[in-house]
């Protein structure tokens, strides 16, 4: 029942969303643009830190390889400036799956602080690769894309180009919602409650962490693809931890274990980076007490605010929310 | 409950709302007889200093034209770019989108430059490169670049005669360390090229990344037999270094890429770097009376004397400005300035500048010693950069000429080969 609500919620404000954007300013559609992409590589995330229970800092290579990946094929190659674009999203997915595959074997035998640190190096290693590997990535200049693909409709248009992103955001959404409800999805929140006894009752934990970090992967490569196209640029800071660290905060500040709460995260850093930046220079102090506050008195992030100023208003009753991870004061 | 789910949808009808308002307060197109400028140059992060004389450099112009190009009122935009060529991209977005600027100046890092250039070309808006000297951009990808235009310099400019000038001082073998990046590349490339077609070796190559503060693992690999190092650093690594070279009991002469140090650094340096060369096409020691008055005046204002960044972009306030006074203050259309900046030839506070058919300055460059003296009537003993040489009039392609010098790649950090390495 209240999860029926909770979706009515979330449909009404995609549609809003949908509906609203199209007759703001120019830049405010690339700025939403840029935050869904950021929401599915936030989202993708929290499939492993919300519910897994696997903090990584490492998300920022697999939208390397699918931005890197669109860039060198449409710069060197030609290709996926027509029909093709679907082509280059499916490869996308495809490599970033396969690159989570390969640092899966590495990563997934840890937990906690050492899977942190594991996929921190990783990551950096696929930096690492974009910073020197200069015949193919273009390396401290990063790879100017050609104009975004034009098939019947333009993608060059900033209008269109919001809806293609925002397609695959729903799609990504409801994909990663149907797998955290399914058995699959309740065995992964078993793990992250209590893996051994989830070891005890006969499950194989670590191939359900390898399949979420794999799934995890995909999504991050398909953000990859939408990046690239969207900054019409691939650059090695856009592999580096600093976005890394922005998709974990994303998922912390918007509610861990929600899905919704990492694109709530995406969008609201997302315009304090980009938009509060422009009006004001200390803006990385109102970001970094945004943070400061959730963590100390906000847990389940800020999609926990309703179910906060329910308890508010109403002490002593039932908190009321199924959606927020950690209920109760710090 | 329903109470409940309607409050919540009015949240998200206000928080759309909002998104609305932000843009409906942006100014409409072009109002006739005002000029806006985008500026973009690092005020967080390791670059911030920098950013700050980019941005004084054009702001002290524009002060003493009275904030007025011949009529125009100028409305002087300057954002944060942080130093990295993704976070440029989206601010000169939004300068072009929110803020509709006429053109956009700055951009620091070579890598910057070659991210903005082709912003301007898919928004036909345009970009004066005041300091990112990325070479490609005003030689073989000119063409991709219609409404780009640099009043500052390629990478490489400087350092032909520089090369050419440390042959004529008799060095035979050189080693280089220069910063990691498409700007080290190029600086380096350019000496090189120069240096070894009059005769001299580049022995060796050595790339610390852009940043690096402990060069300990640099320094002892130095070859023994070299006749002097080759410096390019940029920011924070230039004071680094040369302490760090000196500490290590280093005897052999070191001369650099005018970053190495340019006037941002060197207040901050100590005596370890007198006697040290480096080849720029400014340097806040040229004793002409234009120069003086410019640097008094800075000095003044900002408290500091003024770098090549704030030079450079004080001339293309300069510069835009002769442009207006043609046009009587109106905006010409991207294309006509274009056209109109790159026929402009000014005396600028540098030397004379002209643009060549590339729209890169033609500019004289000046051979710089570091001097402990007085200069400029000041009256305590201070680091210079005094003019031991001038070259005139030094173009982008040196004396190799336009058709042979585009014939090559572009200087990489594998060209030219380093054929005396072994």
């Amino acid at each position: 029942m209240k999860s029926r609500r909770n979706i009515l919620i979330v449909l009404a404000a995609l549609l809003a969303l949908a509906i609203v954007t199209p007759f703001s300013s120019s830049y405010v559609i690339t700025l939403i643009t840029h935050a869904l992409v950021f929401a599915i590589l936030a989202m993708s995330l929290d499939l492993l830190l919300g519910f897994t229970g696997l903090p990584s800092l490492g998300q920022a290579a697999f939208l390397g390889m699918g931005a890197y990946l669109t860039a060198i094929l449409a710069a060197d190659y030609g290709f996926g400036l027509g029909w093709s674009f679907w082509v280059v999203i499916l490869l996308g997915i495809l490599l970033g799956a396969a690159t989570a595959a390969f640092f899966g074997l590495f990563a997934i035998r840890a937990t906690g602080v050492y899977f942190l640190m594991i996929t921190l190096a990783l990551g950096m290693c696929v930096w690492g690769l974009a910073y020197r590997w200069n015949s193919v990535t273009g390396g401290d200049n990063g790879i100017n894309l050609p104009p975004r693909p034009e098939f019947g409709i333009s993608l060059a248009n900033d209008v269109t180009f919001f809806y293609v992103v925002f397609g695959f955001f729903v799609l990504t959404l409801a994909t990663l919602y149907v797998i955290v409800r399914s058995p699959f999805g309740r065995t992964l929140e078993g793990i992250r409650e209590r893996e051994l006894r989830m070891r005890i009752l006969g499950y194989n934990t670590w191939l359900h962490k390898y399949i979420a970090y794999i799934i995890a992967g995909a999504f991050g490569g398909l953000a990859g693809v939408l990046w690239a196209q969207m900054n019409g640029l691939v650059s090695p800071e856009d592999v580096i931890l600093t976005t890394s660290v922005d998709a974990l905060l994303m998922v912390v500040l918007g509610g861990p274990g929600t899905l919704i709460g990492g694109a709530i995260g995406a969008l609201v850093v997302t315009f304090l980076r980009d938009y509060l930046s422009t009006l004001v220079h200390w803006w990385q102090y109102v970001l970094g007490g945004v943070y400061v506050l959730t963590i100390l008195y906000l847990p389940g992030g800020l999609i926990g605010i309703p179910a906060r100023m329910r308890n508010w208003r109403a002490p002593g009753t039932e908190s009321g929310s199924s959606i927020s991870l950690k209920e109760g004061r710090p | 409950m329903k109470e409940k789910l309607t409050g919540r949808l009015g949240w998200a009808a206000s928080v759309a709302c909002f998104a609305l308002g932000m843009g409906a307060g942006a100014p409409t197109a072009s109002a006739a007889e005002e000029l806006r400028i985008g500026f973009l140059a690092p005020l967080t992060g390791p670059f911030a200093q920098i950013g700050k004389d980019m941005a004084n450099g054009f702001q002290l112009y524009l002060d003493e034209a009275g904030g007025n190009f011949a009529g125009a009122k100028v409305t002087f935009i300057v954002e944060d770019g942080e130093g990295k060529p993704p976070v440029n991209v989206r601010k000169a977005e939004k300068l072009i989108r929110q803020d509709k600027v006429h053109m956009f100046i700055g951009g620091l890092l070579a890598s910057t430059g070659y991210a903005l250039a082709p912003v301007s070309t898919r928004q036909k808006t345009v970009y004066v490169s005041s300091i990112a000297a990325a070479d490609d951009l005003t030689q073989r990808e000119s063409a991709k670049y219609p409404y780009m235009v640099r009043t500052g310099w390629t990478s490489s400019q400087p350092s032909h005669p520089f090369g050419q000038w440390a042959c004529e001082q008799g060095y035979k073998k050189i080693v280089t360390v220069a910063a990691d990046y498409a700007f080290g590349y190029e600086v380096v490339g350019g000496f090189q090229k120069a240096f070894e077609d009059c005769g001299g070796k580049v022995i060796q190559k050595m790339w610390p990344p852009l940043g690096t503060k402990d060069f300990g693992p640099f320094i002892p690999a130095i070859k023994k037999d070299a006749d002097a190092i080759l410096t390019l650093m940029v920011g924070p690594m230039a004071l680094q270094f040369p302490k760090q070279l000196a500490d290590a009991g280093n005897k052999k002469p070191v001369i650099g890429g005018g970053t190495s140090y340019d006037e941002y650094v060197l207040p901050s340096m100590g005596d370890e770097v007198i006697g040290h060369v480096s080849a720029l096409q400014y340097s806040a020691a040229i004793d002409t009376p234009k120069n003086a008055a410019f640097v008094k005046k800075y000095r003044s204002k900002y408290g500091k004397v003024p770098s090549y960044y704030s030079e450079s972009n004080y001339t293309t306030a300069q510069m835009i400005h002769e442009v207006l006074k043609k046009t009587g203050g109106k905006w010409p259309g991207a294309e006509k300035f274009i056209k109109m900046m790159s026929e402009i030839r000014i005396d600028a506070v540098r030397g004379p500048v002209r643009l060549d058919e590339m729209r890169n300055p033609v500019q004289n460059i000046y051979i710089k010693k570091v001097e402990k003296k007085k200069m400029h009537g000041y009256p305590q003993d201070e680091l210079w950069n005094t003019v031991i040489k001038t070259y005139p009039a030094v173009g982008q392609f040196w004396k190799y000429g336009k058709a042979d010098f585009l014939k090559q790649p572009v200087y990489s950090r594998d060209y030219p080969p380093c054929k005396h390495c072994e």
